[in-house]
């Protein structure tokens, strides 16, 4: 075979998944996975993987190999901020954008305790931040000076207040430090991109080489970026489109994984109702939010924990004890799926459940409030009600056949009209999961990478298979 | 010099636009750096957007009548944020009726306000207690 394609590698926790894409006709060639291989050395997972697709597709010399990595816990980060609501969350925010497993957040000063937390969980980056430009010094000089005598080793980012980033600087001497634009120059403005391109660099740079990546990344031709970065650039391309051919327009996207719960909105976000009154921190257009107590496997319980035994019942028809009962039996042993009836109920309930949850952490909410001159609302985060696509990615929802069904929990609850999420959506499935592949393929050829989201998301790619579902306005 | 930092904002539930966009505009002009949170603020949010840009006064506006009530505890609030010593200016239409303004003014000093303002005065009294209590000379912009 001679026609140019790409290769595309997703190095998962569990599976090394690859991707093999025409670059002229603007299609997956093949897909294969096998398991991933950290400890020893990536490489030979991704070798059987390789041979899998060369069964499949024959003989391909790829013009590029771009390669995106969650192997080794992923890009761990830890933040800290002054006020939660403000650059705490706001750094919060810039870490999740860039793809990062955020393991905690730290607001106001940071105690000897907290240094000691931080050593012990070794964060591959500290994003350090705190003040706007020109205002608050105080608490990013003294969290500089306390992590200053961290005793573990990980790179420092600076990211907050300009006035006094040269004296944190000062104070880190002798650790890797950097520095970018502050995440919250002034109130009411975000500003998450500088500090995601360094963080993005950082991993690149630094983070691949300590996780036994290193060797193949010899062998790539280009970026190497956290898997949910490669799925943020893949679900923005697909929303925005590219000069040459129009995008699905705003859309949300759930991935349900394991472990956690990813939540990515490409949408503007405005009220749509008169006189409501926004409250909190500006909103990015692409947003990612990470829940990382509800997923399918190692956090059913925090599932369990969020909804309640009741909820559970009443989504999978199975009694309250028998739901506890085998979340307790997924706890114990998170490597299992499920092979009888009940298990499987469970499964569609604890996804519904993890969907319903981590989408509404995700979008914003409204309330009402009477004032002496009338009737106001109160909005606080993003307004999805609008949003007319809705993609459902990962494993849970891709295997089952209630995919739809499932993923139609991300949608307006009647019960909860609080929260601002798509009022009627249509609900793609990324069956093949191929938007981290075709998130990597985004940078060097877009348009290639559009047209294989469209086939394989939109389009009917998959005979016999209803490639689109549409939930009925409720 | 640095301009000093003002915070400003309607409290409660009210949502009178105008006069906030007036105040904001004119402090803007006389030299200050204004971060305004627009109608319908809580006492968390102006302490919150004053520890993170380390303002020099708070300037709570009040159309609707409930001042009073929401006023109340801002200072200990401030004091336990670690704001202790910020101006707090408060004014507008603070209370309800026509109750005698002095009598007013001293209630909202008792609970900790700097400068209490009656209907009817202009962003320029304000500027110029600003000036005052942040030690600004007048002709310096």
């Amino acid at each position: 075979m001679s026609a140019k394609a790409a290769l595309l590698i997703d190095f998962g926790s569990t599976f090394t998944k690859v991707s093999a894409a025409g670059l002229q006709s603007g299609e997956i060639i093949g897909t294969a996975a096998a398991y991933t291989t950290v400890e020893t050395d990536v490489g030979y997972g991704l070798a059987t993987a390789l041979a899998e697709l060369r069964r499949q597709t024959g003989n391909i010399n790829f013009a590029t190999r771009l390669a995106c990595s969650s192997a080794a816990g992923g890009l761990r980060m830890i933040a800290s901020g002054l006020v939660p609501a403000l650059t705490a969350e706001a750094a919060k925010v810039a870490a999740l954008g860039a793809g990062a497993k955020v393991v905690k957040v730290y607001s106001y000063e940071l105690t000897g305790e907290d240094v000691d937390e931080i050593a012990e969980a070794r964060p591959d980056i500290f994003l350090l931040t705190g003040g706007t430009d020109g205002g608050n010094r105080e608490c990013v000089l003294h969290n500089a000076e306390m992590l200053a005598g961290c005793k573990a080793e990980f790179p420092i980012l600076i990211a907050g207040n300009r006035s006094c980033a040269a004296q944190c600087e000062k104070l880190l001497a002798g650790r890797e430090v950097y520095r970018c634009e502050n995440v919250l120059p002034a109130l009411g403005k975000l500003n998450v991109e500088p500090a995601g391109q360094r963080i993005r660099e950082l991993f690149l740079r630094k983070i691949i080489y300590a996780k036994g990546l290193s060797r193949e990344a010899e062998l790539l031709s280009g970026i190497m970026m956290p898997t949910p970065a490669a799925v943020l650039c893949g679900v923005e391309l697909l929303a925005k489109g590219t000069d040459r051919q129009p995008g699905l327009g705003e859309l949300v996207a759930v991935d349900l994984g394991g472990a956690t719960t990813d939540v990515y909105s490409m949408a503007e976000g405005a009220p749509t109702r008169e006189n409501t009154v926004i409250k909190g921190l500006p909103e990015p257009w692409a947003k990612r939010t990470v829940e990382g107590d509800i997923g399918m496997r190692y956090t059913a319980a925090g599932v369990l924990d969020a909804v309640g035994s009741q909820r559970l019942a009443k989504l999978s028809g199975l009694e309250q004890d028998a739901v506890e009962e085998l979340v307790r039996q997924i706890e114990r042993n998170p490597a299992t799926l499920p092979d009888t009836p009940q298990q499987s109920a469970l499964d569609f309930a604890l996804a519904s459940a993890a969907v319903e949850v981590a989408t509404a952490r995700h979008a914003g909410i409204i309330e009402e409030h009477y004032t002496p001159t009338g009737q106001v609302w109160l909005q606080t985060g993003k307004d999805l009600t609008r949003v007319k696509t809705l993609i459902a990615i990962g494993g849970a929802l891709i295997r089952g056949k209630d995919a739809a069904k499932i993923a139609a929990h991300a949608l307006h609850d009647p019960a909860a009209p609080q929260s601002l999420r798509p009022k009627s959506a249509q609900i793609l499935v990324d069956r093949r999961y191929i938007l981290s592949a075709a998130g990597l393929l985004a940078g060097e050829h877009p348009e290639e990478a559009l047209a294989i989201m469209k086939k394989e998301i939109v389009g009917d790619a998959h005979p016999g298979v209803p490639a689109i579902y549409i939930h009925p306005p409720i | 010099m640095e301009r000093k930092k003002l915070i400003i904002g309607v409290i409660g539930a009210d949502v009178h636009a105008v006069g906030n966009k007036i105040l904001y505009h004119a402090f803007e002009a006389a030299g200050f750096e204004v971060i305004n949170l627009g109608v319908m603020v809580s006492q968390e949010e102006y302490i919150e957007a004053a520890i993170e840009s380390a303002a020099d006064a708070i300037i709570v506006s009040s159309l609707y009548g409930h001042g009073e009530l929401d006023c109340r505890g801002f200072r200990e609030k401030c004091d336990e944020a670690g704001l202790g010593g910020i101006l707090l200016y408060v004014g507008g239409n603070i209370v309800v009726g026509k109750q005698p303004f002095d009598e007013v003014e001293n209630r909202f000093l008792a609970m900790g306000f700097n400068r209490v303002y009656p209907p009817g005065t202009t962003p320029e009294t304000a500027i110029e207690h600003l000036r005052a209590d942040l030690g600004i000379n007048s002709g310096e912009r």
